[in-house]
């Protein structure tokens, strides 16, 4: 019962800050809000009992991917966006198609009820740091120093990009 | 106990979320809010199918997503800088040539 609790609050709390994503014109509230969507939806991986990725999910986009956007927001002083036209017309001809499709699919998911629905079992912490660094320098260790790789060349890219030109 | 359904529903609201907003904003920094959205979507539908099957493959691929996506935002948010210093503007509707 307590799952059900913290799963319907927290995502409630999710939806309520996406959708707030949408509605603000201001970038900085709508960055606020996608703090908010981060941290409860780090409450819905511990839920799951992924307690290593709700830590980075907070260390790591609540923290700081989130303080590189405010960051740049407040550098370049981004102010209210202004609406010129009615958007883009690719979004009213196929976006809005698009956001139907995801919504049959979303009234599927809700209708259906067969035996791939069971209940995810909660409480158990099966994805503690220990298994994950297991799997992760075990099997995985090629995608991970390809990763780490990735990261570098997107480091100095950064800096190659935001640099001023003389 | 809750379902898997559920977590798949709730990914697929934040995710429609994320696609309205990439769509209809305006602003070149929500719009690539919107797509950090999208992926916390898609790491929520990873994490509850990895809890579904018991297999913890599914928490490494979010590692990695997340590893993707923080390296995609220090790319990105230079691009935007370096947008900003030749446009002055940041909306998207203005930045139309490849070149100026």
């Amino acid at each position: 019962m307590l799952h059900y609790i913290l799963f319907f609050s927290f995502g409630a709390l999710a939806v309520a800050g996406a959708v707030n994503l949408l509605i603000q014109k201001h970038p900085i509230s709508s960055a606020l809000s996608l703090i908010v969507v981060m941290g409860s939806l780090s409450v819905e991986y511990l839920l799951l009992g992924a307690e290593f990725v709700a830590a980075i999910q907070v260390i790591v986009y609540a923290g700081a991917v989130m303080v590189l956007f405010v960051f740049v927001i407040m550098l370049l002083n981004a102010g209210v966006e202004e609406h010129e036209g009615r958007g883009s017309r690719m979004a009213w001809t196929f976006g809005f198609p698009a956001m139907l499709g995801l919504g049959i699919l979303l009234a599927w998911l809700l209708a259906r009820r067969d035996p791939a629905n069971v209940p995810v079992p909660v409480g158990a912490m099966y994805g503690s740091a220990k298994l994950i660094a297991r799997q992760l320098f075990q099997p995985y260790l090629l995608p991970f120093e390809i990763t780490s790789v990735l990261v570098l060349i997107a480091i100095m890219g950064a800096v190659v990009l935001a640099r001023r030109e003389e | 106990m809750v379902p898997l359904g559920y977590y798949l529903v709730l990914g697929v609201i934040l995710f429609a979320c994320g696609v309205a907003g990439f769509l209809v904003k305006r602003n070149i920094i929500t719009i690539f809010m919107s797509i950090e959205l999208m992926l916390n979507a898609v790491n929520l539908t990873f994490v509850a199918f990895a809890a579904h099957w018991h297999v913890l493959s599914g928490q490494i691929f979010v590692f990695f997503v997340m590893v993707v996506a923080a390296a995609e935002a220090a790319v990105g948010l230079a691009i935007i800088i370096a947008v900003f210093r030749t446009r002055e503007t940041l909306n998207v509707d203005r930045v139309n040539l490849l070149k100026l």
